[in-house]
C-alpha cells in the first residue's frame, strides 16, 4: 500500500545556498529506503501554499534572497505558525532560521520582520562566523556541520537546539546553537546538515509519519558511511 | 625601474625555490615586500597593457587560449601560467621573465586572478581589458556570498581602462556590465546550447532567466564531438578542437572575444580559429595521460557548477571513475557543495574509488544518489595505485579537488610522463 509523505521545500529559488538541497534529498531518500513514498514539491514567492504538507525544509540565502521573500513570508506566516503549532516537523537553516524568529536587523539598521515561531532576534554582526562546527544536544547527541553567517542570533525564551562544543553557533559570545520550538528546528549548520546527522533526519521523518499514519515502524538503516563521515568532520580544523 | 640587485636576488630565490621543488609564489612575496611598486613598474612598460581574466570557472584554460590566440596575431605575451593566481604569483612570474635592467620583452600581459585577488591587483595596476567568465558559488567560505563576488568584479570593471569582455549568459555579470561608459564586449551561446550552462540560480530549482537581448561579438553556435562552430563579429567559423568538454569550448568563445577586443581592426579571426584548433587543455583541466596503454583523464572540480558541467561533458560509459575530495583551504572547507551536484549519470557504472580527506563525505553523497562506491580509501596514493591496478584494461577518469590534484599528479609523475607545473 502506498504511503505518501509530502515534503515541501520552502523558497528553493531564492533561499538555496550552501547545499540546502542535500537536506531535502536526505529526507526523500530515507523515506524511500524506509518504504514510504516521498513527494517533493516547491513553494516559491507567489505560489499557492499547498494543503497537504508533512515536512517543511528551508535553507539559507543571500541578503538579496531574503529581501525577495520577506513580504511573501509574512503573508504565509500565519499558515506556517498553525502548521508548527499542530506539530508539523520543519527544518530551517541559516537565513530562514533567522526569519523564523521575530526579526533580522541589517548592518544599515533596517529591521526585516520575521514570523516569530522562535522567540529570538537576529542582528547582522561585524564579522562572518565561518568554519567547521560541532555541537551537542540531549535529544540528538553530537551534531556536526559547517557554519557561515554574519547574523548573530539571540534567543529570548526559545529553547536552544544544542550547545556548541567547537565553533560559534548562534552568536560570537554565547554557547547556544539553533533553536527548537514545537517540532520546528532552526540551525546555522550546513554541510549539508541531514546527511551527516541522520538522527535529525529521522526525527523529522518519524514525527511526520506518526502524525499522518499513527505510527512509524521500519527497520533501521545502515548509517555506517554517515558515522565515518561524521567522525572525520569532527576532527577537521575549524 | 626596480633595482638590479633586487631582481637578481629575487631570481636566485626563485631558482632556489624551484630546486626545492615548488614554492612558486615565495620569490614574489620577497620582491613584493622589498619593492611594493615592482609589479606596477614592470607592467606599465607594456605597449598593449594588461588583460585580466577572472571568474569562478575556466580561468586557467581560458588564459592559456587567450595567450595562444594573441600569439597567433603576432604579439609577444607575458602570462602567469603557473596557475598561482594571485599578485604574488604574478610578481614571481615577472621575476623570471625580466632581464636585469627590469625590462619585460613583451607586448601585452595576460593574467589570471581569482575574484578577491583581481580586486587587490586592480587597485595597483589598471587592467587595459578585463574578461569576466562567470560567477558561481565557489568557496563561499572565503568570499561569503556570490553577490559579493559579483561586486568584486564590478570594482575590477571600474578600474579597467579600455573595455570589459563579459559572459552575456551570466545574469550577475550582465548586471555588472550595465550602465558603464566603458565599451562592453559580450560573448554568448546560441539559444539551444543554453540548457548546458545553467546559471547559479538555475542550478537548483531556480527559474531560467531569459538571456538578455544584446548582440555578442562572439557566440558558440554548435558543438558536436570535437567540432565547434562560432559566430565571430558576424561571420561563421567551424573548427575541430584539441580541448574537450562543452564548458571549455564556451571558454574558447570568451578567448576569441578578448582577442577581438584587444586587436580591434587588426583582429584576424581566421588565424585565431586555426590556432584555437591546436590549443591543448591546461593541466588538470581535462588533461590526458597514458597509463599502461590506457587513457587517464584528470578533471579538476572546484564547485557545483563546474562538477556538474564536467559530469555532463564526459560520458561515463566504458570508463572507470575515481573521485578525490580534499577540504584544505584551497579546496574549500565546506562540503555542502557536493550536495548541489547531481551524480545521477554515474549510477549505471558506479564509482570505482573515492579518496581524499573527505572520501567518506563523497561516498555518503553518492549513497544518497543510490550509487555504489567500490573502494573508499582516504589515502590518495594508495587509492590511486589500487584504482590503476584494479582495472588495467579500462580507460580511467579522475575527478579531484585542487590540492588532491596536486598530490595525485605528483604520484602520477612517478608512473608516467606528466607535464611539470613550475
Amino acid at each position: 500500500m502506498s504511503q505518501p509523505i509530502h515534503i515541501l521545500q520552502l523558497y528553493p529559488r531564492d533561499m538555496n545556498i550552501y547545499g540546502d538541497y542535500g537536506n531535502v534529498l536526505t529526507v526523500m531518500r530515507r523515506l524511500e529506503w524506509y518504504g514510504y513514498d516521498p513527494i517533493v514539491s516547491e513553494y516559491n514567492v507567489g505560489d499557492d501554499f499547498p494543503d497537504d504538507v508533512d515536512i517543511i525544509i528551508g535553507g539559507g540565502g543571500q541578503d538579496s534572497g531574503q529581501t525577495v521573500i520577506q513580504d511573501d513570508l509574512i503573508a504565509i506566516g500565519p499558515r506556517l505558525k498553525t502548521l508548527a503549532e499542530n506539530g508539523t516537523p520543519m527544518l530551517m537553516v541559516c537565513g530562514l532560521y533567522q526569519l523564523f524568529g521575530h526579526s533580522f536587523e541589517t548592518t544599515s539598521g533596517a529591521i526585516i520582520p520575521g514570523i516569530g515561531i522562535f522567540d529570538a532576534t537576529t542582528k547582522a554582526g561585524p564579522q562572518r562566523l565561518i568554519g567547521n562546527i560541532v555541537t551537542h544536544s540531549e535529544q540528538f547527541g553530537d551534531i556536526v556541520g559547517y557554519e557561515n553567517h554574519s547574523g548573530e542570533t539571540t534567543l529570548q525564551s526559545a529553547t536552544p537546539l544544542a550547545t556548541v562544543i567547537k565553533g560559534a553557533g548562534n552568536n560570537s559570545t554565547g554557547t547556544t546553537e539553533g533553536a527548537i520550538a514545537y517540532n520546528v528546528i532552526g540551525t546555522y549548520l550546513h554541510g549539508s546538515l541531514l546527511p551527516k546527522n541522520p538522527q535529525i533526519a529521522d526525527f523529522l521523518i518519524e514525527t511526520a509519519v506518526t502524525k499522518r499514519y499513527g505510527s512509524f515502524t521500519a527497520e533501521p538503516l545502515d548509517d555506517t558511511l554517515a558515522d565515518t563521515a561524521r567522525q572525520v568532520a569532527m576532527e577537521r580544523p575549524r | 625601474m626596480p633595482h638590479p640587485f633586487l631582481i637578481l636576488f629575487g631570481k636566485s630565490i626563485r631558482a632556489a625555490a624551484a630546486l626545492r621543488g615548488g614554492g612558486s609564489a615565495l620569490p614574489g612575496l620577497f620582491v613584493e615586500r622589498i619593492d611594493p611598486t615592482f609589479i606596477t613598474t614592470v607592467l606599465s612598460q607594456l605597449p598593449r597593457g594588461v588583460v585580466l581574466i577572472s571568474g569562478t570557472n575556466g580561468k586557467t584554460t581560458t588564459t592559456k587560449m587567450v595567450v595562444s590566440l594573441l600569439e597567433s596575431q603576432g604579439l609577444k605575451v607575458f602570462t602567469n601560467r603557473t596557475g598561482s593566481n594571485f599578485t604574488r604569483g604574478v610578481a614571481a612570474a615577472l621575476l623570471s621573465s625580466i632581464n636585469l635592467k627590469g625590462e619585460l620583452k613583451a607586448d601585452i600581459a595576460v593574467l589570471e586572478l581569482d575574484e578577491a585577488h583581481a580586486v587587490k591587483f586592480a587597485e595597483v595596476v589598471k587592467p587595459t581589458h578585463s574578461l569576466f567568465l562567470n560567477v558561481m558559488r565557489d568557496q563561499l567560505d572565503r568570499f561569503g556570498e556570490i553577490d559579493a563576488t559579483a561586486t568584486m568584479l564590478s570594482k575590477v570593471a571600474d578600474a579597467t581602462t579600455d573595455s570589459i569582455i563579459v559572459n552575456r549568459e551570466d545574469p550577475r555579470l550582465y548586471k555588472v556590465a550595465q550602465g558603464r561608459s566603458l565599451p562592453v564586449h559580450y560573448f554568448g551561446l546560441a539559444p539551444d546550447l543554453r540548457a548546458h550552462f545553467p546559471s547559479d540560480d538555475e542550478l537548483r530549482g531556480g527559474a531560467a532567466a531569459t538571456a538578455p537581448n544584446v548582440p555578442a561579438d562572439v557566440t558558440l553556435d554548435a558543438y558536436q564531438g570535437n567540432t565547434a562552430s562560432f559566430m565571430i563579429n558576424g561571420s561563421p567559423y567551424t573548427t575541430t578542437l584539441a580541448i574537450s568538454g562543452v564548458y571549455n569550448v564556451f571558454n574558447a568563445a570568451a578567448a576569441l572575444a578578448v582577442v577581438s577586443a584587444v586587436m580591434k581592426e587588426d583582429f584576424d579571426a581566421k588565424k585565431s580559429i586555426e590556432k584555437l584548433a591546436t590549443v591543448t587543455p591546461a593541466f588538470g583541466r581535462g588533461e590526458q595521460l597514458l597509463i599502461g596503454g590506457q587513457p587517464f583523464e584528470i578533471i579538476l572540480v572546484k564547485n557545483p557548477s563546474g562538477f556538474r558541467l564536467a559530469l555532463q561533458s564526459y560520458p561515463p560509459e566504458g570508463v572507470a571513475t575515481m573521485i578525490a575530495i580534499n577540504d584544505n583551504y584551497a579546496d574549500g572547507r565546506d562540503m555542502s557543495w557536493l550536495w548541489d551536484v547531481d551524480f545521477g549519470s554515474l549510477q549505471a557504472g558506479g564509482v570505482s574509488a573515492v579518496s581524499g580527506i573527505r572520501a567518506h563525505d563523497m561516498a555518503l553523497r553518492l549513497q544518497y544518489d543510490n550509487i555504489t562506491t567500490a573502494a573508499i580509501e582516504p589515502d590518495l596514493n594508495r587509492a590511486l595505485r589500487h584504482f590503476i591496478a584494479d582495472a588495467p584494461d579500462t580507460p580511467k577518469r579522475l575527478y579531484c579537488t585542487y590540492t588532491a590534484m596536486l598530490s595525485l599528479r605528483k604520484e602520477l609523475s612517478s608512473i608516467t610522463t606528466v607535464e611539470r607545473i613550475s
